[in-house]
């Protein structure tokens, strides 16, 4: 078994190294970046970030796929018919839950 | 204190916060029958904030690895967290006060960051704080729960609850998309490129940060070659109200 001290530092060791990795560019990056390639690049990473991670993890947050992907296409028809967050968001939870039952 | 933004911000942070607790259950159960006790775990889940990052550090106390394999751990697993921070840096107002630079840095998580990046204007530290109050000591109080009760709810609502920060990635990623005819094809590329990497055979406790990383790098790095945006596109207005658009 683990003792306290090893535990504590484990914690300790994991906690500053995650804050540093977060915190290193928003503190150190003070201006503007004017390159016009780099600008470009972050405007378009959170689009492409965001969507690696939805798809396919979608489909591995419920036990089988298939009340995943009904979730995502459901989803994705209701921000297109501009439906807010909340809307989009429940509506992928009442999916699930609805399809789950009839799978079983 | 903008009090209307920062209300507005607990509000966009509570599908974040409904999932984050309910999969921060089966964390505490790792968490748990590795030896820490409720309190380290809720401690743990405070500080780190990261579900892969986590699962990763357990893995290393499991083993009773070395406090540099802890670290180096982390740095692989939490990588995606340099790339949204730069993002984010770009997007704050040169006026915001120096503090909110290493309090809000400690916030970034996933879902937070797509809350936070895709609000119109620069970023707002009463926003985002607010995001974090309803979803991060969740998290937390989660992990915690899992730890002395084990999962007390039933498999069918985690099962739903679980898709939220999905649909709410959604309804981040999907609207621009719909102005925007290269955002929407960067969007249905970044989904298949994600879908095929996966049948490579690779560790995705450890490595899907990296993944998600060299992935972006490749896609948004080519988009910006193929497709720079023009100032106006710009998601911040600040450069404008500095009058530095006219610069060159």
């Amino acid at each position: 078994m683990l003792s306290d001290y090893r535990i504590y530092m484990y914690i300790l060791v994991s906690a500053l190294m995650c804050y540093i990795i977060r915190s290193l560019p928003m503190t150190l990056i003070r201006k503007k970046i004017d390159n016009k390639f780099i600008r470009s690049f972050l405007y378009y990473v959170p689009y492409v970030i965001i969507a690696i991670m939805t798809f396919p993890g979608i489909m591995e947050a419920t036990e089988n796929p298939l009340p995943g992907i009904l979730a995502l296409i459901i989803g994705i028809v209701l921000s297109i018919i501009g439906a807010n967050m909340f809307a989009v968001a429940g509506a992928c939870c009442v999916t699930v839950f609805i399809v789950e039952l009839f799978l079983k | 204190m903008e009090k209307k933004a920062f209300r507005e911000g607990l509000k966009d942070g509570i599908p974040v916060g409904l999932g984050y607790f309910v999969v921060s259950f089966a964390l505490g159960i790792t968490a748990g029958s590795i030896g820490l006790n409720w309190f380290q775990a809720l401690i743990f889940s405070l500080f780190n904030l990261a579900s892969a990052g986590e699962k990763a550090a357990l893995e290393v106390m499991k083993y009773n690895r070395t406090y540099a394999e802890m670290a180096l751990m982390i740095l692989i697993v939490n990588s995606r967290y340099l790339l949204m921070s730069t993002a984010l840096s770009q997007k704050i107002d040169p006026k915001m006060k120096n503090i909110h630079r290493f309090t809000l840095s400690a916030f970034i998580t996933d879902e937070l960051f797509g809350l936070n990046i895709s609000r119109k204007g620069s970023l707002c530290p009463s926003y985002f704080y607010g995001t974090y109050l309803t979803s991060g000591p969740l998290w937390a109080v989660g992990t915690a729960l899992g730890v002395v009760a084990g999962n007390i709810l039933p498999p069918n609502i985690v099962s739903a609850l679980s898709v939220a920060i999905f649909g709410m990635f959604i309804a981040i990623i999907i609207p621009p998309a719909k102005k925007d005819k290269v955002v929407a094809i960067l969007v249905l590329i970044s989904f298949a490129l994600s879908y095929g990497t996966d049948f490579i055979p690779y560790d995705k406790a450890k490595f899907s940060s990296l993944k998600i990383i060299i992935l972006t790098v490749i896609i948004a790095g080519v988009a910006a070659i193929l497709f720079p945006v023009k100032d106006e596109d710009e998601p911040s207005d600040t450069a404008e109200k500095e009058g530095k658009v006219n610069a060159e």
